[in-house]
């Protein structure tokens, strides 16, 4: 479990990627991933597994996923022409446009897969942990539609600043629980969804909503969400006659970038920037941006780069978007950065907040704060690569941030 | 003698003196960090093996009891190298055999672990007196590396098994545990407050005729009644959440210890 390797290690990495190898029988992207869980959800994580390796190849069952895709979430999503902001910054930027996926994000892409897996497996409820509330909302519609009872565990800081997403989980039948343990966002719902599950790894599945975790669920998160990529990658090379220069998504434990980035991962000319958030800062506890300054550890389930201190302690984080505020990051962008196949950087709050803005009066469309953090780095492309073509992920709409909103770009407005 | 045999040997000695061992939990530095020697060596005395608890962040195997003993401890400063220089110290206060002691080992979450340093851990733990480590988010298939380090210093790595364990992983789980199996009575975190079902007995009987090394049933278990319910199944009794909460109240430890056998 060494971080550090040398450049034939690197490029033996880099070869593996590149011939679809991860992640490998043991649940591994290169050193990274596997599966720390309690012995109690080891029969659980099995059956799951044997699940996804059954039904993610069965053509039944991957025909029901596309068809809700299709009709009941909306897709393809489509993607749209920036002419504002590419004259503004110089780029031609495109924007996949994730906001207009029914609930509002990229995470109901996940949602609906896992409820039909779970359905698939026999489990008699589905619980989830959620940091936007955007999980949460996709995961209480997916249940109502396919008739499973939900509970979702959200930290009560992220209640109060997402309380529309609250109301909306709600309405669509969820049990929502407050988590009070821990820093109360993303990281101590994810631990009280496990505890959840320990308590009844038979009948209960956990439909998880980023692509962190134990294995299969890294591997299981990227392959529901890269329908994002395969979409966009047809949609720009129809519209422009070329693949993109560029690839840009936010961060968090990176569903939407891993889904938007996997489908282009073989195009050796197309280069890739995931943009996680930077907060207030770069002292410890001032971001969450696990890539930028984590060392190697385990936490919930698998070895990544990780927030913490020098005794293994994971660290409070800190950004304005709930949905990027988590200390830890998927496996697999820890491996595409240590190969260099991605390139990642901190978008901090300030930043993130005015490209929000800028989006919203140029282009008629208020994304989410965690998208507006991969438009942030798309103008930060567009200054250093001018005239370049962009593909940005707007992973979500920023209905939901209007609490957020209103405290900060709004603030003495209203 | 490996340090991880005085494990066995404490648990053979209580069970010729009748009882199931009592094994005994506490989270490093709870309730005050100040007093943790003294605090050890009373649980020390009257318990039969004690698991010393490292705190970290996110205790996902355990409840709400030692999640809050892990962040009061955390909240004074209680890292891993100020648990193993303590327990050396402890270690070293007590000329050998001048008291009936407990052997000690260490129960961690994985991430506290790999970073001290995976290739300098078992010599420390050695220095510091730790017969063996409990990780319980280290299932063994990926517990490799851990496990071979500790063994070239002869300290046990104990593995866990549940009612929902298969037969023929209680099998292999049990032919690769050292120290002793520990046993989880039930689905579900440390601490919570419920009766033993009487199925469990019967897993019980299952690991227990596999098992090539003691028993001990961990999880949920408050009282007396209990361990006397336990006794002819399994080889000891681990008790953590309701030690805890008795120094959360302020009460005597060893007096509560004793009230269980």
């Amino acid at each position: 479990m060494n971080h550090a390797m040398n450049p034939s290690e690197r490029e033996a990495l880099f070869e593996n990627v590149m011939n679809d190898a991860y992640p490998d029988a043991r649940g591994r992207f290169g050193p990274f991933g596997g599966r720390y869980v309690p012995e109690t959800l080891v029969p659980a994580i099995e059956r799951l597994q044997a699940g996804v390796d059954r039904y993610l190849r069965d053509p039944e069952f991957l025909e029901e996923f596309h068809a809700e895709l299709k009709s009941w979430i909306g897709r393809p999503t489509p993607l749209t022409y920036a002419p504002t902001l590419s004259k503004k910054w110089g780029a031609q930027i495109w924007l996949k446009r994730e906001d207009l996926a029914h609930t509002g994000a990229h995470k109901i892409n996940n949602a609906v897969g896992q409820v039909l897996l779970a359905k698939k497996l026999g489990a008699k409820r589905v619980i989830a942990e959620t940091g936007a509330g955007q999980h949460g909302v996709a995961s209480a519609a997916a249940c109502a539609r396919l008739g499973m009872p939900c509970t979702v565990y959200m930290g009560a800081v992220d209640m109060d600043r997402q309380a529309p997403n609250v109301g909306r989980m709600k309405l669509l039948g969820a049990t929502v629980v407050p988590v009070t343990s821990g820093d109360q966002t993303l990281r101590a719902a994810v631990d009280e969804a496990l505890r959840d599950w320990v308590s009844d790894p038979n009948g209960t599945y956990y439909c998880l909503g980023s692509a962190v975790g134990p294995h299969p669920y890294p591997y299981l998160v990227r392959e529901l969400q890269a329908v994002i990529g395969r979409e966009a990658r047809e949609q720009i090379v129809a519209a422009t006659g070329k693949l993109p220069d560029w690839v840009v998504a936010c961060v968090g434990g990176g569903s939407n970038a891993i889904g938007l980035f996997h489908p282009f991962v073989k195009d050796r000319t197309v280069q890739m920037l995931g943009l996680e958030a930077g907060g207030k800062g770069t002292g410890l506890g001032e971001n969450a941006a696990s890539l930028a300054y984590g060392r190697p550890g385990v936490l919930q389930g698998s070895y990544s780069l990780l927030l913490q201190d020098e005794d293994g302690q994971v660290q409070e984080t800190h950004s304005v978007s709930a949905g990027l505020d988590y200390p830890g990051v998927g496996p697999e962008h820890a491996l595409l950065m240590t190969i260099g196949r991605v390139k990642y950087e901190a978008v901090n709050d300030d930043d993130a907040l005015a490209a929000l803005a800028e989006c919203c009066a140029a282009e008629g469309i208020l994304p989410a704060i965690e998208s507006a953090h991969a438009l942030a780095g798309a103008k930060r492309l567009a200054v250093q690569h001018p005239g370049a073509t962009v593909l940005v992920g707007l992973s979500g709409r920023g209905d939901k941030d209007m609490p957020t909103l209103q405290r900060t770009l709004l603030k003495g407005q209203l | 003698m490996a340090p991880r045999d005085s494990i066995g040997h404490a648990i053979c000695s209580a069970r010729e003196r009748g009882g199931p061992a009592l094994v005994a939990y506490i989270t490093a530095g709870f309730p005050k960090k100040e007093s943790f020697r003294e605090l050890l060596g009373a649980v020390a005395r009257t318990a039969d093996l004690v698991e010393v608890g490292v705190p970290f962040t996110d205790p996902m195997a355990d409840g709400t009891t030692i999640q809050r003993s892990s962040r009061a401890s955390l909240e004074q400063g209680v890292s891993l190298k100020w648990i193993l220089a303590e327990l050396e110290a402890f270690s070293n206060e007590a000329p050998a055999g001048a008291e009936r002691r407990a052997p000690l080992l260490l129960m961690s979450y994985l991430n506290p672990l790999l970073a001290f340093g995976i290739e300098r851990l078992p010599d420390a733990a050695a220095k510091a007196g730790v017969a063996g480590f409990i990780v319980p988010d280290l299932p063994y298939e990926e517990c490799d590396t851990l496990r071979a380090a500790l063994d070239a210093r002869g300290i046990a790595l104990v593995q866990f098994v549940t009612p929902v364990t298969p037969l023929d992983r209680v099998k292999m789980l049990s032919a690769n545990s050292s120290g002793f199996l520990y046993a989880v009575t039930m689905t579900g975190t440390t601490g919570k407050n419920v009766e033993v079902p009487p199925e469990v007995f019967e897993y019980f009987a299952r690991v227990k005729e596999v098992s090539p090394v003691p028993v001990c049933a961990g999880f949920g278990i408050r009282s007396r009644a209990q361990v006397a319910k336990l006794a002819p199944h399994v080889d000891g009794v681990i008790v953590g959440s309701a030690l805890v909460e008795t120094l959360e109240r302020g009460e005597d430890p060893s007096a509560f210890l004793q009230s269980l056998r």
